[in-house]
């Protein structure tokens, strides 16, 4: 075969190969070691000394021709292999994920409790816990309510034969904890509470957070002040917030707190009874008298507390109408939070 | 406490507007929890007289009335009510009334004859209370006058939150002083005559208990008419006050309470054998209250007696037996004071209260009685005709609750609410409520009203001045304190990091109630007493739980009910036991897994959730702590859980839980049909972590070699784990399990094991020769001791 031929040969073949494979082929035939070019020089012994190089030149054109064809044609078949590889490899995207289980939720009293938790932290505040079957002296007694007194109607209590009852409120933790610390204090007791009492507004078992500062000179105006500042920070909004004089008998001055209403934002609506406000928590100045129970010196010390109902505030917070949905255990209500 | 606005506004002369005075009695602690109008506005009815009543001829149910309007001619009205009477005073709707329920009432042909009206109802006329078919006014209404002028309806019912410690303000007496006090109004208290006696009966009365009543005052009244009627006025003031109508004896004594804020009650003296005495109760002793029920006194309960027999339960509940009646025509008047603790204490042991034993418990102003008296006297002559005797006054003066001075240090407020007040405005606020003031030299020396029961302190009064100053007054500041960091220690976890964790892993969180059905927890942990309650709200919620699976199996069971079958729950926190006299309140982490391993999906066939699904949860909740090669699970049992399917889990040989497969028995008991896997841990135990304790990295080449031996089935794959672990010992990185075979290919008894040994030198490159050594002697050990075959 003449050099002619072979260009023309090997360059359609080039041009028309399809595989990877058929292209090293040719490159081997054509320019390998024993290929169909190196066997013309291997005749240029019987050329003319002029021939000669004339041949080898050709050759050599011919040569880088051919490796120049083989070099693009290597470059679009790889690219159409990898083509064909995506091609083959795509998948429906569309189809749902693996899972080997779906992610469990926080009951939303929990991520109320922990958001609490987190904003008293910022402030120095200390997580505290107490049991939960209590006796008189710490659920009552330490905190101003004698035997005999008109506030034990407030709360309907359940008893035990013992005499030991289920604590009413998160207070006998406040309590427990001013008898064994001496000031300063600044506590958080978060946690399950009692009261026989169960209707459309009201389960017999719910959750309180209480909160207690004693120091010297704690006053009302900055009980008002952190109250202000954590409502802001819980409803993470400018939420209005109005004192009002209340009774408590563990407090002196008392007061409830009103936040307006989430609802109708004070135009009064039939969640806030047409007031404009929502009562949210008590709170008030710690009484001499329950200073004097746990034995810190009132002359001394002032302090304030305040308690809620963190069943109430998750329900504001997160715009839940029935209380008794947090009990009920829905699994497909909880697994919105 | 309901009260009528008009009449609060006769005690008090303010011309603020409702919204006002609403906002500022709220603002000042007394809170109005609702105003609402007496009546829906009606217009067109006018008091008529029924004059005769004939039969309609073709309606068996309807009468055609002749009702006199105050017209030229009496009007033809057709009425289906039944307590239509000739003579009786009526609500006569005329020709283009309107009502209270918006209809208008036009003449109108009822079968045939004419009705020029409509008899009313209080229902139809909109009023708050109920009547047995159409309102029967008093004889006395004035016929043609318009109804709605004659019960004064344009009035508003004022519904007052009033906090336990302030029954002085029970009346409308002490909302006025209150009123008075908060917007400097002035205060118009009602004038009346003392009626002096008119006969000299009296009849003597013995206090026995000076410390429970120190002052009983009585007073006489015969020749009471007993065809009076409570006046119009009266009805309807008590009805604003939520009080019922009775008779006008009754009346009076409900209406001076209302009033003035005395309790009162009236004997039917004729029932009073002898004197009178105020004493505990007899053993034995008997008492049918005017309620109808009879009660068995107790000896520590206060009554007013005569020589014969009790009579009443002082300041509770009166007899039924001396009750006034329709026949009574001479009455013994009582108003008495009776010490809080006192009634408390009675109204209490018999589950009673009055409101009476109400306004007693909360205090009633000691000062009181002998005016209450005078002014019920006025009222009753001024109804009911009737002959008053002198006033009976006996007392103790020792037992009276002394008056209260209390010393007020003007720096103390300012420690208390953290503002400045002057001189003045401390004066102005205390003596506004009455309080009288001394100067001393670092404050005042203050005397307390009688009527003030909730001050006896210093902060007491300090509240009074802020609350009448306004709490939204006062100042507000950001906290102060020291600041210090409190040490967290590292090695306990949070509970909120497990709460996460547990979250993570798939588990929802529940929170259930501490109370439990006592049938349902004792099958659940049978043989363990727990706790009951004495006052449980219902058998479901009776005793105290001693383990969580009660509440997370009710969660199960209400959530299958839905058609919700796969879940994983975990929850929180104290069960409670009773350990000889000692009860535990112990944090547990408890939980629950059924249905579905995973999620229905495509590319996975479904598959029931398992033991070893659980275990690996639980695995990996461990390794929380950094420190799992101290957890271990051994067979363990537990009478709820399957036996063949239970492990107790230890930490460092202390068993700190168990989990395993709920025991088929008390499934089916419980209805469940699908796998159900329980779990319950101590929580401390599993918050108690490590440090991290990282040893370094080899960088030479590991070793994986893979065995598969064949051991008797009962051979636990743990022991097999440990055994190579303990011949292998530094050079074990890891030992894997990768497939446990029975059945075919196997012998009936034995199980085949395959583990993946990786094997690991820190300072050099294994040889093979070396690893080959290592895993001949490995199975060398497990040959002898669980006689296993390695397989080919």
């Amino acid at each position: 075969m003449d050099l002619d031929a072979i260009l023309k040969r090997a360059t359609e073949e080039i041009v028309s190969s399809t595989t990877l494979k058929d292209l090293d082929q040719y490159r081997i035939y054509y320019l390998g070691k024993k290929g169909k070019l190196t066997e013309v020089l291997k005749d240029v012994g019987q050329l003319s000394a002029e021939e000669r190089p004339l041949l080898g030149q050709r050759v050599n054109r011919i040569k880088q021709q051919l490796q120049a064809l083989l070099k693009d044609r290597l470059e679009v078949l790889t690219q159409q292999e990898i083509a064909a590889q995506l091609a083959a490899e795509s998948i429906d995207i569309t189809l749902p994920g693996r899972n080997s289980s779906q992610l469990g939720h926080l009951h939303p009293v929990t991520k109320t409790r922990e958001r609490i938790a987190a904003l008293f932290t910022q402030m120095g505040f200390v997580m505290k816990e107490g049991p939960e079957i209590e006796d008189d002296y710490h659920n009552f007694e330490a905190l101003n309510i004698p035997p005999l007194h008109p506030a034990r109607a407030m709360q309907d209590t359940f008893y035990f034969a013992d005499k030991s009852l289920l604590r009413t409120h998160m207070s006998p933790v406040q309590i427990r904890t001013m008898t064994t610390t001496q000031p300063p204090i600044r506590m958080i007791a978060m946690g399950r509470v009692y009261r026989r009492d169960f209707d459309l507004t009201h389960t017999p078992m719910f959750h309180q957070i209480e909160g207690l500062m004693v120091d010297e000179g704690v006053t009302f105006a900055d009980l008002k002040g952190m109250l202000s500042s954590f409502l802001q920070a819980f409803f993470d909004a400018e939420v209005p917030i109005r004192l009002r004089p209340s009774y408590f008998p563990f407090t002196e001055p008392s007061a409830e707190v009103d936040i307006g209403c989430q609802q109708c934002h004070g135009q009064g609506c039939r969640i806030c009874k047409n007031t404009g406000w929502l009562e949210v928590m008590g709170c008030g100045m710690v009484h001499p008298n329950v200073f004097h129970f746990v034995g810190i010196d009132s002359e001394r010390y002032t302090g304030w507390a305040f308690g809620a109902g963190l069943d109430r505030l998750t329900m504001l917070r997160y715009g839940v109408t029935d209380l008794r949905s947090l009990f009920e255990n829905e699994l497909r209500f909880l697994q919105q939070f | 406490m309901k009260i009528s606005e008009k009449w609060l506004r006769e005690w008090v002369k303010t011309d603020i507007s409702r919204p006002t005075l609403c906002e500022q009695l709220t603002m000042a602690g007394l809170e109005i929890e609702e105003v609402t109008p007496v009546a829906v506005p009606f217009f067109g009815v006018v008091i008529g007289q029924v004059l005769q009543i004939a039969k309609h001829p073709d309606a068996e149910r309807l009468n055609i009335c002749q009702v006199e309007v105050g017209k030229s001619s009496p009007l033809m009205i057709i009425c289906g009510a039944n307590n239509v009477k000739v003579g009786m005073k009526v609500a006569a709707a005329l020709q283009g009334a309107v009502l209270g329920n918006q209809k208008t009432i036009l003449e109108t042909q009822l079968r045939g004859k004419l009705s020029q009206g409509m008899l009313c109802s209080a229902r139809e006329l909109g009023l708050p209370y109920e009547s047995e078919g159409i309102i029967a006014l008093p004889a006395n209404a004035p016929i043609g006058a318009n109804l709605w002028d004659y019960l004064d309806l344009s009035d508003h019912i004022m519904d007052v939150s009033i906090t336990p410690n302030r029954g002085d303000c029970l009346s409308v007496a002490g909302l006025a002083y209150e009123i008075a006090a908060v917007t400097k109004a002035p205060l118009m208290p009602v004038e009346f005559h003392s009626v002096k006696p008119s006969i000299s009966d009296t009849i003597p009365i013995r206090i026995d208990q000076p410390t429970a009543c120190p002052h009983y005052v009585g007073r006489i009244i015969r020749d009471i008419r007993m065809d009076a009627i409570t006046p119009i006025w009266m009805q309807e003031r008590l009805h604003r006050g939520n009080v019922r109508s009775i008779s006008p004896i009754v009346d009076v004594m409900n209406y001076v309470m209302l009033e003035l804020g005395q309790p009162m009650h009236a004997f039917d003296f004729n029932t009073i054998q002898g004197d009178v005495a105020v004493r505990y109760a007899k053993s034995d002793e008997s008492l049918v209250l005017l309620d109808g029920q009879t009660v068995l006194l107790d000896p520590t309960t206060l009554v007013i007696a005569d020589q014969e027999k009790a009579l009443a339960i002082g300041g509770v509940m009166g007899g039924l037996d001396s009750a006034v009646s329709e026949t009574t025509e001479t009455v013994l008047l009582e108003s008495a004071f009776f010490a809080p603790a006192s009634i408390i204490h009675t109204a209490r042991h018999y589950h009673l209260q009055s409101e009476s034993s109400y306004r007693f418990e909360r205090g009633v102003d000691p000062l009181l009685q002998i005016k209450a008296i005078e002014r019920a006297t006025q009222l009753i002559v001024d109804i009911a005709g009737g002959k008053p005797g002198p006033v009976i006054d006996v007392k103790n003066e020792q037992a009276i609750p002394p008056s209260k001075t209390i010393h007020l240090r003007a720096a103390r407020i300012e420690i208390l609410l953290g503002i400045r007040f002057s001189a003045n405005e401390v004066m102005d606020i205390l003596s506004r409520l009455s309080f009288t003031l001394t100067a001393v030299e670092d404050g005042w020396k203050v005397t307390v009203p009688a009527r003030r029961f909730d001050i006896t302190l210093e902060a007491d009064l300090i509240e009074e001045i802020a609350r009448v100053y306004g709490y939204d007054q006062l100042p507000q500041r950001s906290i102060h304190g020291v600041l210090r960091l409190d040490p967290q220690p590292e090695t306990e976890l949070s509970m909120t990091s497990l709460r996460h964790l547990m979250c993570d892993l798939g588990f929802q969180e529940v929170v259930t109630y501490s109370f439990v059905s006592k049938k349902l927890q004792q099958l659940v942990d049978p043989g363990v007493t727990p706790k009951e309650l004495i006052n449980p709200i219902t058998t479901d919620m009776a005793v105290m739980r001693t383990n969580l699976w009660p509440g997370l199996l009710d969660v199960f069971l209400s959530n299958q009910a839905r058609q919700h079958c796969s879940m994983k729950l975990f929850e929180t926190g104290l069960r409670f036991l009773v350990q000889e006299d000692n009860l535990l309140q112990q944090s547990r982490l408890s939980g629950l897994v059924s249905g579905s391993a995973y999620p229905e999906q495509w590319g996975f066939s479904p598959r029931e959730v398992d033991f070893y699904d659980l275990k690996g949860d639980l695995e990996n909740l461990f390794r929380k702590t950094l420190q799992s090669a101290q957890f271990t699970f051994q067979p363990g049992c537990h009478p709820a859980l399957h036996p063949g399917q239970t492990a107790a889990v230890y930490r460092e040989n202390h068993a700190i839980g168990i989990m395993g497969a709920l025991h088929p028995a008390i499934a089916q008991v419980l209805d469940i049909q699908r796998k159900l896997f329980l779990f319950d841990f101590d929580l401390d135990e599993l918050k108690r972590a490590g440090l991290p304790i990282p040893q370094e990295i080899s960088k030479f080449p590991s070793i994986r070699r893979d065995i598969a031996i064949l051991v008797d089935h009962t051979v636990p794959v743990q022991s097999i784990q440990d055994t190579i672990q303990e011949v292998a010992g530094g050079l074990l990185q890891r030992v894997s399990v990768f497939d446990v075979y029975q059945g075919k290919g196997v012998g009936s008894q034995q199980k085949s094991v395959a583990l993946g040994l990786i094997l690991q030198h820190s300072s050099r490159t294994l040889t093979d020769e070396e690893v080959a050594d290592l895993m001949d002697s490995i199975v060398n050990v497990l040959t002898t001791r669980f006689a296993a075959e390695l397989r080919g």
